[in-house]
């Protein structure tokens, strides 16, 4: 991928510390030694490209609602059919396929533990497996995003 | 006192309903205009400076980990997504998880239960690599930190990506 210095470093220089201002992209612009027009043609482009999936807040699933990674072991000729009735919830924002016996990782997110309970329960109903729950109990990982290597 | 900390508690991890709108209708990204928080504000019925405020509130709450750009990492030529897992020592693995949380290629480092006898794992250690072999040479790494304390691990490489939202939050009225 071909990326210009000024779109590596608004990928990697602004992945925290959004400004709170008014006027955020004139104040990253303003930083960056260009004008305003430019940086949010760089985010839209960048943004339709792929490379970054949004401009906002990521927020820390455990302090809001209740959160549990899970896993299922589902036969590979099943795994598709599976994972779409998995990817139907809408409580379900991430859905892996890991090379394992063990071979459907998502994470579920609610309001609150009895809603999560609910939803696992219902996706164990709908596709026939049992889901195998793995909650965090400590985080031990301070989250300052993520430094892209340019090499 | 008492008093003080339980509502300072509770205050940290409570979000009302105007800080839950302000997620759902911020979730899939600020709008790419000269003044994004006007856009929010007025789908929200406040103000702008509310808007920011909050924002900074829940910043300040870690409730929001961050704001800005959030990177694809698969279309940045990161293909290596591995899930390294280890079953440490139960009594040493606060000391071992802060430490292997804090090597810079690490994204996500949690403890996680046990289910014995098929998951013996219960450190998990997220790496990106532009490839296997470079997601190994990490996963090494962190075994020689671990040492005698491994006792036993594994590598799961995703395959295919089936979903990939950031973090929804669903309305309080729906019940799915």
């Amino acid at each position: 991928m071909n990326l210009n210095t000024l779109e590596k470093r608004l990928l990697n220089e602004f992945q925290r510390n959004f400004p709170l201002a008014k006027k955020p992209y004139a104040e990253i612009a303003m930083k960056l030694g260009v004008d305003e027009n430019l940086v949010l043609q760089i985010l839209e482009k960048l943004q339709s490209m792929g490379v970054i999936s949004r401009v906002g807040a990521v927020f820390e699933p455990h302090r809001i609602g209740a959160s549990t990674l899970a896993s299922m072991t589902v036969p590979e000729s099943e795994l598709i059919a599976v994972a779409d009735i998995v990817s139907s919830f809408v409580e379900v924002n991430h859905n892996y396929e890991r090379e394992h016996k063990i071979n459907l990782w998502f994470v579920v997110t609610a309001r609150d533990d009895k809603h999560l309970q609910k939803v696992i329960r219902e996706i164990e109903e709908q596709t026939g497996y049992e889901v195998m729950r793995l909650p965090m109990l400590e985080n031990y990982h301070i989250d300052l995003g993520f430094d892209l290597k340019w090499t | 006192m008492f008093n003080k900390n339980i509502d300072e508690e509770k205050k940290s991890s409570e979000i009302d309903d105007i800080d839950r709108q302000l997620i759902i209708a911020t979730q899939k990204g600020l709008p790419l205009d000269p003044r994004p928080y006007n856009e929010v504000a007025k789908k929200l019925g406040i103000t702008a400076s509310e808007v920011r405020q909050r924002l900074e509130l829940m910043l300040e709450r870690k409730i929001i980990r961050r704001i800005g750009a959030v990177p694809n990492h698969y279309r940045l030529g990161y293909r290596a997504n591995g899930m390294t897992v280890w079953d440490v020592p139960d009594r040493k693995i606060t000391e071992l998880g802060k430490k292997v949380g804090t090597l810079e290629f690490v994204s996500h480092c949690y403890q996680r239960p046990r289910h014995l006898p098929e998951w013996p794992y219960n450190l998990f250690a997220m790496v990106h690599a532009k490839d296997r072999s470079e997601a190994m040479k990490m996963t090494d790494k962190i075994a020689a930190l671990l040492g005698k304390d491994n006792h036993g691990h594994d590598v799961l490489f995703s395959t295919r990506i089936l979903k990939k939202s950031g973090l929804r939050l669903v309305s309080k009225t729906n019940d799915y």
